[in-house]
């Protein structure tokens, strides 16, 4: 990785210090909005009704237990340092034990995470397969039927709560037609059958070789993968639309025409490849936000996932499932967004 | 009266104004009649008028209480007498709770469209107008608010604030702010340099006075816009915060908590969920089709 890098930069040559100048200031603004984010969580968590120390020692402790572990959580400290103690531990990968079962927050949610991944990928491919075809034939056949359907397609998908259709989804093809699997990752007799590799259970089964499993995963997840992929589709096809309309009315797309090359050539060897850069930040960003509409999803469907995990955090009160459930979200969230603007610098050269 | 009708029309469409009210007025007037020729915005405003009137006349137009149980005559369904769109698991009225919940609804999408885009709006002319180091703090705290999650984000800020409708109120605005001051710091940022503005200036207006009275009635169009097309975000992040119980408290009617309701009985009743579900489809498809019209209309250098 590094040896490329560097590889790279010496042939840009000049180029080198500001291209450097652009990592340190990108990396510089990661580390900047984290700490935003990790000193919200701290202020939300500080702010809370509930009493941390009582959570912690019970109702009936006496004064010295509950001084003591006052002193022991550094709640005597000012709120800065607290800040500092609070860092120093999320840096380290400990967000606190969860006081519900008592084991440590980054455990569950790396058991947790693997279903939300799986989830929110397999939504997204969905959204990239269909939403881009269809914004690009939109963009070309602007005013045609398709291009009207395309349109009644991303205005649903932004009007329509995402958990209603999860609901309904599950009534009309669970209930009534029986097409697909209920909630929950896998049925009841396939729970903990294959061994855990990466946690997405659709490649442990096939790791394992145990079809069976595979088959039965499919059938529980194409439904709340199909529904996040509608949301990613309807975001994916608008704007590849309007990203296709742009460069079609562009002067280049004429002189290709004129030369009298082919429509085909036209839309996918001119037009299309020029789209391909801001398509792919588009497309990263949806996956942020599929990341985070999982939340709901995952409610409706009992998915296992870190929306699933924070929810129940949030009705038991359990705040450092809670916060460090949001730092970690935050975090993907944070770094894709990144990643996108970085894709868009470094490889369109229109944007530098 | 044909004759008043046709002055007043002529004079609604001069291209000639003989002062600054006839001029503001001709302009409203004549992107009222560009609105008005779009179908879909003109039905996606009908259905908001229409909401207003059932929220306003909610105590007339309900056959029942929304809160009166009847547990003898629980999950009626569809069509049942004196029950249209059937009963909950408790036995309400499920047109009645859906029509006093348009009330909060309503009340919710209200306080957050001008919680917001205010917030946004006083941070980004401050950040715009000052520049400099005053500009660089505020927005690096617009991005950072602009990276987060921000379902997730109102979730904890509900959690430590505790649940209910005002919390929920609270912890949308403060996730929905940043793109208000994006665009009210970029509007300004273009108005700062204008020769009217240094005119106002050179006669001894102060700042306050030029962001007051000068910048923010300029921003206000593109403004309207975004919220208008943000309503439905916050219509679906309301009803998500009360389907997951940390909104409008039960028995509220709170559509989005009449879903989580619902839930339990989608197999076997699902006219349950199904109603509630409905009607937030119906208003925020609403709000994005006034807010495509609008856009079109006031902003027409987006147009595409």
């Amino acid at each position: 990785m590094s040896a490329s890098d560097t590889q790279g930069g010496s042939r840009r040559g000049p180029a080198f210090p500001k291209w450097l100048r652009q990592v340190l200031l990108t990396l510089g603004s990661i580390a900047i909005t984290m700490l935003g984010l990790l000193f919200v969580t701290f202020i939300i968590g500080r702010v809370m009704p509930l009493d941390p120390v009582l959570a912690i020692v019970g109702e009936r402790a006496s004064k010295e237990t509950y001084e003591a572990v006052y002193q022991q959580l550094g709640l005597d400290k000012p709120l800065i340092v607290q800040f500092g103690y609070y860092l120093w531990d999320v840096l380290h990968g400990n967000f606190g034990e969860s006081l519900l079962n008592a084991r440590p927050v980054a455990e569950d949610i790396r058991r947790v995470f693997p279903a939300t991944l799986e989830l929110a990928t397999l939504g997204t491919l969905i959204g990239i397969v269909l939403g881009v075809p269809l914004g690009v034939v939109a963009a070309v056949r602007r005013g045609s039927w398709i291009d009207q359907i395309a349109r009644v397609v991303a205005l649903v998908g932004y009007s329509m709560p995402i958990f209603w259709l999860g609901l309904v989804g599950l009534l009309i093809f669970y209930g009534i037609l029986g097409w697909v699997g209920g909630p929950g990752r896998v049925g009841i007799f396939y729970v903990d059958v294959v061994p855990r590799v990466t946690g997405m259970i659709l490649i442990d089964s096939a790791l394992d070789g145990n079809w069976a499993v595979f088959k039965d995963a499919l059938s529980h997840i194409v439904l709340p993968a199909s529904l996040l992929g509608y949301y990613s589709l309807a975001y994916i096809s608008r704007m590849t639309r309007s990203f296709m309309l742009e460069q079609l009315s562009a002067e280049y797309i004429t002189t290709a025409r004129v030369k009298g090359m082919s429509e085909r050539a036209v839309i996918w060897n001119h037009a299309f490849r020029n789209i391909a850069v801001q398509l792919i930040t588009v497309i990263a960003l949806s996956y942020a936000n599929l990341l985070e509409g999982s939340v709901l999803t995952e409610i409706i469907f009992s998915w296992p996932g870190i929306g699933s995990y924070i929810t129940t955090a949030l009705l038991s009160a359990d705040m450092n499932a809670v916060l460090g459930g949001t730092v970690v979200v935050g975090l993907v969230f944070v770094l894709l967004n990144v990643f996108s603007d970085l894709l868009y610098r470094f490889f369109d050269p229109r944007a530098q | 009266m044909t004759a008043t009708t046709n002055n007043m029309r002529d004079w609604l469409l001069s291209d000639t104004p003989t002062s600054r009210r006839h001029a503001r007025v001709a302009s409203t007037y004549q992107a009222w009649l560009a609105f008005r020729s779009n179908t879909l915005a003109m039905f996606g405003l009908s259905i908001l008028i229409f909401l207003l009137l059932v929220a306003a006349a909610a105590p007339l137009l309900a056959p029942h209480s929304p809160f009166t149980q009847d547990l003898a005559n629980r999950l009626a369904p569809l069509g049942t007498d004196g029950h249209v769109l059937g009963t909950d698991s408790l036995g309400r009225d499920i047109l009645s709770r859906l029509i006093f919940g348009s009330r909060i609804t309503l009340y919710i999408v209200t306080l957050v469209a001008l919680i917001a885009p205010l917030a946004g709006l006083l941070m980004g002319t401050v950040a715009g107008y000052a520049g400099g180091w005053i500009d660089l703090v505020l927005m690096r705290i617009t991005d950072i608010f602009l990276a987060f999650p921000r379902l997730v984000l109102a979730l904890a800020f509900v959690a430590a604030l505790g649940a209910g409708i005002e919390n929920a109120v609270l912890a949308i605005s403060l996730t929905a702010w940043p793109p208000y001051a994006r665009i009210a710091r970029a509007e300004t940022l273009t108005i700062r340099n204008t020769d009217f503005i240094s005119a106002v200036r050179l006669q001894g207006a102060g700042p306050l006075r030029i962001i007051t009275r000068h910048i923010w009635p300029l921003c206000i169009s593109s403004l309207i816009v975004r919220v208008t097309l943000d309503m439905a975000g916050i219509i679906l992040a309301a009803a998500g915060l009360g389907f997951l119980g940390l909104g409008a408290q039960p028995p509220s009617p709170e559509w989005g908590a009449m879903i989580s309701e619902g839930r339990r009985f989608i197999l076997d009743h699902w006219w349950v969920a199904t109603m509630p579900g409905l009607a937030i489809f119906t208003v925020s498809l609403a709000f994005n089709l006034l807010g495509d019209g609008l856009r079109d209309v006031l902003d027409p250098k987006d147009e595409k």
